[in-house]
């Protein structure tokens, strides 16, 4: 009941938002090229954080998914171009290159690894060092950021040939779309109906109890960075593709789109509570606001206020609804 | 010494619903000015509620308090403060790098000057001081929280209590976690309060010490007021029938289920956290007790077996086949399952449902390894939970929300689900209801009766001669006795605990 109420306002802001876009700007705003457009839009924060809404739940936060989806871009184009057989000269002089299906496969899986490796490390170092996720990914944030201006001297990697993610469809629908629904889908399964899902609410919730049930709690929590990692590879090709090249300055504060986007969904950022379809409302309701004040001429300064100010009332609605939710409860 | 006539707090006819659950029906309870008044009743008879109503945490549905006859209304726990009413509470609320002084005068400090808003330190200290000549405790102002043992921190709540000058303390199981002698200090405090006109609720599973310190006791049961009288006209026995409202009977189950061969066995386990050489068997449908001081390394055996630290030697068996555990998820899987001590800190996870506490580690048990059935997993619960007789809403609130006897029993589920061949219970019955005590020794008894070996880990000596069929007595890390529980007698034991020597020719 309390956590039907709780998804109820994220979604209900949603529903209102949409209406309210509606009225103000029914032409443009209701059209199919524009709900595309903004799903478009919202697939590389969907799909990170669906990755992130795991990493909240467990009590932990990943700071580094903006720069590392800077350095997967740039690993990923660069092996592209590798892959395409050309010299290290060439790829960083930005010479145009007509790449090869197989190389922009093989570039694309590259990105992906890079942000799985990444991931990975952030996990291992959390858990085996024993350290605050906050402190560790705070770090890695700046190291990523760094690798990606050192592998080109600060500029991009281009790659005008690979545009598929960005522009391809299937059906009538964007293969960005495609993906961002997919990986919901199988992140929110996975959180719901699989005992790896369920070890997470249960890390969250408090690691020591977790580990005395038997949970492998180093494990889970590196499989948790490690996926996030994988889906931030995945969303820095998508971000290749609409750039047409690998920029070292891409997804600049993104982690914070992303965390604003899973906790308006309703994830309590102390952990043990969250779910996959508040994300999605999260995300979503982020980005309709954007597109609607966009097309209302708002300027990106007062979306950001905006943004902000939605974060705070959301959390604040959280708190509230736990609050009276313990006070109901306790005897 | 108080007028009788005069009530101190008087609540009248006090109500309270929680959502369909009715916590208080129509409670009345007074408390005379310079008298203990005990409240005593199961965990989640509503004695929390009642509490909670005085400080102003809930809002009674019905009902009026009064203080010395005037009407009160508490909306915050700031009015019951003001009015008078202190809380202290099972878990104290203290800051540990302060000192204890300024724990004191935390949030209404003594300022040299309103201008800077420097706070007076000298003026602050030497009120605390006086407080504490005055009443004769054993304390230093200037001393840090965090060196002060528990019957230490219980003072600076009530200094605390003293300095708001409070009329109506509430004590919360004040003794839980105190020694014996700390206990005996705080009983000369209440004495005191109690001489000086205060009037002091306490509440108390221990119907001991209830006895010793009470001039009136209340119980509660099922929301209701069932009896209240003077201390001194009324007995242990009769307490405890009004608590749990039937005769209790035979406390402890007979144990009579045949001891088969095979079970548990460790040898010379040593572990870094203090085990030293341990070795003992714990066989098919036996019930072996351990007992120790606290300190002695009991907690630390269960927690090296379980493999929660490393080993430094030891091997463990069952039923001869060696076990190799190195954590607790290879424990499980072997079969071996550890209610630890601390529900709270090593238990449960209180913010997630009742079920899912109890379907977590036996995920593979029920053959969800890869697909989670939600359905099939909340009908699993409540079969555990009728079977233990659990009382809750629905498997799917928040274990949070139990009291703590169910939350107990939530975790006993837990191990009946994953079917452990070897369970280990460390103070199962502690702090909870008399009832759910009872409960909790069939369910042991049960349990051995169909093959299990269970070791039961306790401080409370009619506890452990009850429910095992033979007992260990741990010290210093090392197992310096085993007896059949029906060749030895509690005072050996505790010689045996407390100092390490024995009269050998009645060992054998």
């Amino acid at each position: 009941m309390n956590r039907l109420a709780k998804q109820l306002l994220p979604f209900s802001s949603l529903l209102f938002i949409i209406s309210l876009w509606t009225f103000l700007e029914p032409e443009n705003f209701l059209s199919f090229q524009n709900m595309m457009n903004v799903l478009r839009r919202s697939s590389i924060n969907g799909i990170i954080a669906a990755g992130m809404t795991f990493v909240i739940i467990s009590s932990g936060i990943d700071l580094s998914i903006g720069s590392m989806l800077a350095m997967c871009g740039m690993a990923g184009a660069a092996s592209m171009l590798a892959a395409n057989g050309a010299e290290w000269a060439a790829i960083c002089s930005g010479e145009y290159f007509a790449l090869s299906a197989s190389s922009m496969l093989i570039g694309t899986a590259a990105g992906i690894a890079a942000g799985a490796l990444c991931g990975w490390l952030n996990g291992v170092i959390i858990t085996r060092l024993k350290l605050a996720p906050f402190i560790v990914t705070l770090g890695s944030m700046s190291i990523f950021r760094g690798i990606s201006y050192l592998a080109n001297d600060g500029k991009p990697f281009a790659v005008s040939a690979y545009s598929y993610l960005d522009v391809g469809t299937i059906g009538n629908i964007p293969v960005a779309v495609v993906l961002l629904a997919a990986v919901l889908l199988f992140f929110g399964y996975l959180l719901k109906y699989t005992p790896f899902g369920r070890y997470t609410y249960a890390i969250g919730a408090n690691s020591n109890t977790a580990f005395h049930a038997g949970i492998n709690v180093r494990n889970v929590l590196t499989w948790i960075y490690t996926l996030t990692g994988a889906l931030t590879g995945l969303a820095a090709m998508i971000g290749t593709a609409r750039a047409s090249s690998a920029q070292p300055s891409a997804g600049l504060s993104l982690e914070l789109d992303v965390i604003a986007g899973v906790i308006i969904g309703g994830t309590s950022p102390s952990g043990g509570r969250g779910s996959m379809t508040g994300t999605l409302i999260g995300v979503l309701l982020i980005n309709f606001l954007r597109n609607g004040l966009t097309l209302l001429d708002i300027s990106t300064n007062v979306q950001l206020v905006v943004i902000g100010l939605i974060i705070i009332v959301a959390v604040t609605a959280d708190q509230l609804a736990a609050r009276s939710a313990e006070k109901a409860l306790v005897r | 010494m108080a007028n009788f006539a005069t009530f101190l707090l008087q609540m009248e006819h006090i109500s309270k619903n929680f959502r369909s659950i009715r916590a208080l029906d129509d409670v009345t309870f007074a408390v005379r000015s310079g008298s203990v008044h005990a409240l005593c009743g199961e965990n989640g008879a509503g004695k929390s509620t009642l509490m909670k109503v005085l400080a102003g945490v809930h809002t009674p549905d019905g009902g009026k308090i009064r203080i010395d006859g005037e009407e009160k209304i508490f909306r915050t726990p700031a009015d019951a403060l003001r009015a008078g009413v202190a809380m202290l509470y099972q878990e104290l609320e203290l800051s540990d790098n302060l000192s204890v002084f300024e724990n004191v005068f935390l949030g209404s400090e003594i300022l040299a000057s309103k201008l800077s808003r420097k706070v007076d330190f000298a003026a602050e200290r030497e009120i605390v001081g006086k407080m504490i000549n005055e009443n004769h405790f054993r304390l230093a102002p200037d001393a840090l929280v965090s060196e002060l043992s528990p019957g230490q921190c219980q003072i600076v709540e009530l200094l605390k209590a003293l300095r708001r000058h409070a009329r109506i303390i509430v004590m919360d199981e004040p003794t839980a976690s105190l020694s014996e002698s700390e206990s005996a200090e705080l009983f000369r405090i209440i004495r005191n309060l109690r001489d000086s006109g205060t009037g002091v609720i306490y509440i108390s599973h221990h119907l001991q010490e209830v006895k010793e310190i009470a001039d009136d006791i209340s119980v509660l049961r099922d929301g209701k007021i069932v009896c209240s009288q003077a201390a001194d006209k009324i007995s242990i026995d009769e307490i405890v029938r009004h608590m749990v409202g039937r005769e209790v009977g035979d406390f402890y189950p007979a144990r009579t289920g045949s001891i088969a061969n095979g079970g548990f066995e460790v040898e010379n386990l040593s572990a870094p956290n203090g085990v030293k050489n341990v070795s003992f068997q714990v066989r098919r449908g036996e019930i072996v007790g351990m007992a120790g001081l606290v300190g002695a390394g009991r907690s630390e055996t269960a927690d090296a077996i379980f493999g929660i630290v490393p080993k430094t030697s030891g091997i463990l068996k069952f039923d001869g086949k060696t076990l190799d555990v190195q954590s607790p998820r290879a424990a499980i899987r072997q079969g071996i399952g550890y209610l630890t001590e601390d529900r709270k800190r090593s238990g449960l996870c209180l913010m997630l449902p009742s079920s899912w506490n109890i379907t977590l580690p036996s995920f593979r048990k029920l053959k969800m390894r890869f697909r989670l059935a939600l359905k099939k997993e909340r009908d699993t619960a409540r079969q555990i939970g009728e079977k233990l007789n659990l009382k809750w809403a629905s498997p799917d609130d928040a274990v949070e929300t139990l009291s703590g006897g169910n939350q107990q029993k939530v975790l006993l589920g837990r191990w009946l689900l994953a079917d452990s061949k070897f369970l280990i219970v460390d103070e199962p019955a502690r702090g909870i209801d008399v009832g759910a005590k009872k409960e909790i020794y069939l369910l042991l008894d049960d349990l051995a009766k169909r093959g299990k070996a269970i070791l039961f880990i306790s401080s409370e000596l009619p506890e452990l001669f009850g429910v095992c069929d033979r007992i260990l007595v741990m010290r210093e890390g090392s197992i310096v006795g085993d007896f059949p529980t029906q060749d030895v007698t509690p005072e050996k034991i505790i010689r045996l605990a407390a100092t390490g020597k024995i009269d050998q020719q009645e060992n054998k």
